[in-house]
């Protein structure tokens, strides 16, 4: 092996750095999944009636479905009955200001440095904090309710505007869709809700952490954003994970409904943990995300930056239903040591005039495996629908895998559909080039991965593009030096 | 400044340095001429630290340190520049960015703090001018769509930035059209100050009308076969390469 195979070997073969269990007394439900475990997450929520009934119909169709197993990732069977589906950190009381939260709870937020004051000083971003599976603490509330906005727990919009969760829950993403969908609407412990009421523009970055805390707590996030027409939101999510030996299943759900007009830019930094070197460990994150362009001109953006998880499973949609609606895709998914990705997009063109972009940048490090799985389906009733794909996959080292599925169905003859697919690895060239200059490989490394990420990282809000990068350099970093 | 013994080098175990020596000293220009293939680019990946190159024997002493176990960062940090033959793209990468990540490198090694955004614009604005590479030119990636000369001629602004002591110039002429080249080499010019050293490899005596080299050598099959003051450049331009390898053959 060369020295520079061997730096970059040392450099993506890095430990996570996040790892840390903090000790937030927990509210936990007996292992394993029946109809009594749903109850009791529905009882311990104090939910009404309808949404309990919604989780028992959720499990009975989970019971009847079959785990898929057509993604290029590998995993031991996953015993769904060794799994807590409920945990929470004990509400104290509620809270009227900051400096009530719990130390731990706050602690845990400085360590990941993303403690609420600054966030509130500095960039006035609203964050809805999530431990485990209960929302701890929502700030700028108060703002956001003067212009009509709803941003609060999803429990709490269950409680609070039910007629709204009743309305639009599962309408993007139903309890029919797929196994870990179903197993979602089942148990989901709690996530976002938000709401954009006609032609307002949400002033900030709405944001969200999430966390996965207690051990062996499977973390089932909901999150809904309803854009209503002209409405425009901006919402970032982010998280990194304490470090543990169990696999973790986290399955998420997250649905977006844009009507006319509106435009949804939904962000994602997502860094839970990978597992050790070896591939022990590490968090399996099956999530279903999908937006729907309801109706004309509506927009949604996805750009997500995936670098944590063991194991990534993951498709952002949208479904292009209004005529002119757009649909983007923006996706950075690294992976190192053992760790598996396959993400990708669908995009669902139905409307007339509908527009999609996708571009997907897959960075493999170590033994891991990356793959780029994207849909573009195009309607028989999508007159001039275009979209454009373009697929890079950037290797570190040689032991590593990158692979690409782009499906394309186009039953209209009027769509155009381009796609570009490139598979490069990062050159010794260019790494002797930058040592040339006195930059070591490691930063050189960092320095060429930033690079080819680049259009993606234009994406994201400037705060978020900055963390990002510092994400994806702290991944690549290791032991060298 | 710059003192190689006896230097031999394979690439794929096969030997193309044959055994070169070569003296420079502070404030030197050596222009390196020599037959395609005769190992110029060679000698500067291996000076420079690229590790494909195998060194098997001898010694190379930069400034009183035997260089040859060091790292290329390690190298360029203590001064040693090289100007590629063929620059290297880096995509989505800025030229500034690239260039502050690199000055701010060196000066860590050399124990100085880092240069603040508007310092580094300062200075980059000052070099700027000595190769006359405009502002887009430093927005833009690494070399990525940038025509030949231009490449070239980011090789010596790059070389302006870092101030080395020892800059190695592989046929840094090639591919500038006629005011570039004066461009570059004023540039070059510029940077003589009595104490840096230049190699300057090339294949065109035009060059060394601009940077007027105190030594001209000439490689030939791994081994400095040659060596004299400007004007046996000259008399290369004028006789070729043909009476120096019969020279050798005897
Ligand atoms: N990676 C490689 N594998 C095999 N042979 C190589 C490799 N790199 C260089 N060589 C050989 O080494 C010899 C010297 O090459 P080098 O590039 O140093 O020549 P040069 O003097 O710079 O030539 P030019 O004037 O054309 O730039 C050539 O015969 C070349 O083919
Ligand atoms: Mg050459």
């Amino acid at each position: 092996m060369s020295e520079d195979l061997k730096i970059i070997d040392e450099v993506t073969g890095s430990d996570y750095k996040w790892g840390f269990v903090s000790n937030i007394e927990a509210d936990t439900a007996p292992k394993g999944l029946n109809e009594d475990t749903i109850r009791f997450i529905s009882a311990k929520k104090n939910e009404p009636q309808w949404m309990l009934d919604y989780r028992l119909k959720a499990f009975n169709q989970w019971k009847k479905m079959e785990e898929p197993s057509w993604a290029h990732v590998n995993y031991p069977k996953i015993d769904f009955q060794d799994i807590i589906y409920y945990s929470a950190p004990k509400p104290k009381k509620t809270l009227n200001s900051l400096d009530e939260l719990d130390p731990e709870v706050k602690a845990t937020f400085d360590k990941l440095g993303i403690s609420l004051e600054e966030q509130k000083r500095l960039s006035g971003v609203a964050v809805d904090a999530v431990i485990d599976s209960v929302s701890v603490k929502t700030t700028f509330r108060d703002e956001l309710a003067k212009l009509g906005i709803i941003f609060c727990s999803f429990s709490e919009a269950v409680r609070e505007h039910p007629e709204l969760v009743k309305k639009y829950m599962g309408s993007v993403v139903p309890y029919t869709d797929n196994f870990y969908a179903a197993l979602n609407s089942a148990v989901f412990s709690d996530g976002s809700f938000c709401y954009i009421p006609k032609g307002v523009r949400c002033p900030m970055e709405l944001s969200t952490y999430f966390r996965i805390n207690s051990a062996g707590t499977g973390q089932f996030e909901r999150t809904l954003i309803i854009a209503d027409e002209g409405a425009y939101t901006s919402y970032l999510e982010g998280c990194t994970a304490p470090q543990r030996d169990e696999n973790q299943l986290h399955a998420a759900v997250v649905e977006i409904y844009a009507h006319k007009d509106a435009q949804v830019k939904y962000s994602t930094v997502q860094n839970w943990y990978p597992g050790d070197k070896n591939g022990k460990g590490g968090v399996y994150n099956f999530v279903t995300k999908r937006g729907l362009c309801a109706g004309e001109r509506a927009k949604i953006s996805w750009t997500q930056v995936e670098t944590g998880s063991a194991i990534t499973w993951k498709y952002p949609s949208v479904i292009l239903k209004g005529d002119h609606s757009i649909g983007e895709f923006y996706s950075v998914a690294v992976t190192n040591n053992m760790q598996q990705a396959d993400t990708g997009t669908k995009m669902i063109h139905i409307g007339k005039n509908t527009s999609s972009t996708i571009i997907s940048k897959g960075i493999s490090g170590g033994k891991s495996n990356n793959s780029y799985r994207g849909l573009v389906r195009i309607g028989k009733n999508a007159l001039n629908a275009r979209n454009f794909s373009q697929c890079d996959s950037l290797l570190l080292g040689d032991r590593c895998g990158a692979h690409t599925f782009p499906y394309i169905e186009c039953s209209n003859p009027t769509a155009k559909v381009e796609h570009e697919a490139t598979t490069s690895k990062v050159g010794e060239d260019q790494i002797f080039y930058c040592n040339q200059r006195g930059i070591s490989t490691e930063d050189a490394v960092g320095l060429i991965v930033n690079g080819y990420c680049k259009e993606v990282f234009n994406q994201l809000p400037m705060e978020f593009a900055v963390e990002a990068q510092k994400l994806l350099a702290v991944s690549l970093e290791g032991s060298v030096g | 400044m710059l003192s190689i013994k006896n230097l031999k080098a394979n690439i794929e175990d096969k030997e193309i340095l044959k055994g070169l020596n070569l003296e420079i000293n502070p404030g030197e220009v050596h222009a390196i001429m020599g037959p395609n293939g005769s190992g110029k680019s060679t000698l500067a990946s291996v000076l420079a630290g690229r590790d494909e190159y195998d060194v098997t024997g001898g010694e190379v002493v930069f400034k009183g340190e035997d260089i040859l176990e060091l790292s290329p960062e390690d190298r360029a940090r203590k001064g040693i520049f090289l100007a590629f033959q063929y620059p290297i793209e880096i995509p989505g990468v800025s030229n500034a960015n690239f260039m502050k990540t690199a000055v701010n490198e060196v000066r860590k090694s050399k124990g100085l703090a880092p240069l603040d955004s508007k310092e580094f614009l300062k200075l980059m604005r000052e070099k700027m001018q000595l190769v006359q590479v405009d502002k887009t030119m430093t927005q833009r990636s690494v070399n990525e769509g940038f025509s030949g000369g231009e490449k070239k001629r980011n090789e010596i602004f790059q070389m302006a930035m870092l101030e080395p002591e020892l800059g190695i110039l592989d046929e840094t002429d090639s591919g500038l059209d006629i005011d570039a080249l004066r461009i570059v080499s004023d540039g070059v010019n510029a940077l003589r100050d009595g104490k840096r050293s230049f190699i300057v490899i090339t294949h065109y005596q035009r060059l060394l009308d601009y940077i007027v080299p105190d030594f001209v050598h000439v490689l030939y099959k791994g081994r400095i076969v040659k060596s004299g003051t400007k004007e046996l450049a000259l008399e290369l331009e004028e006789k070729g390469y043909d009476w120096i390898k019969e020279e050798v053959e005897i």
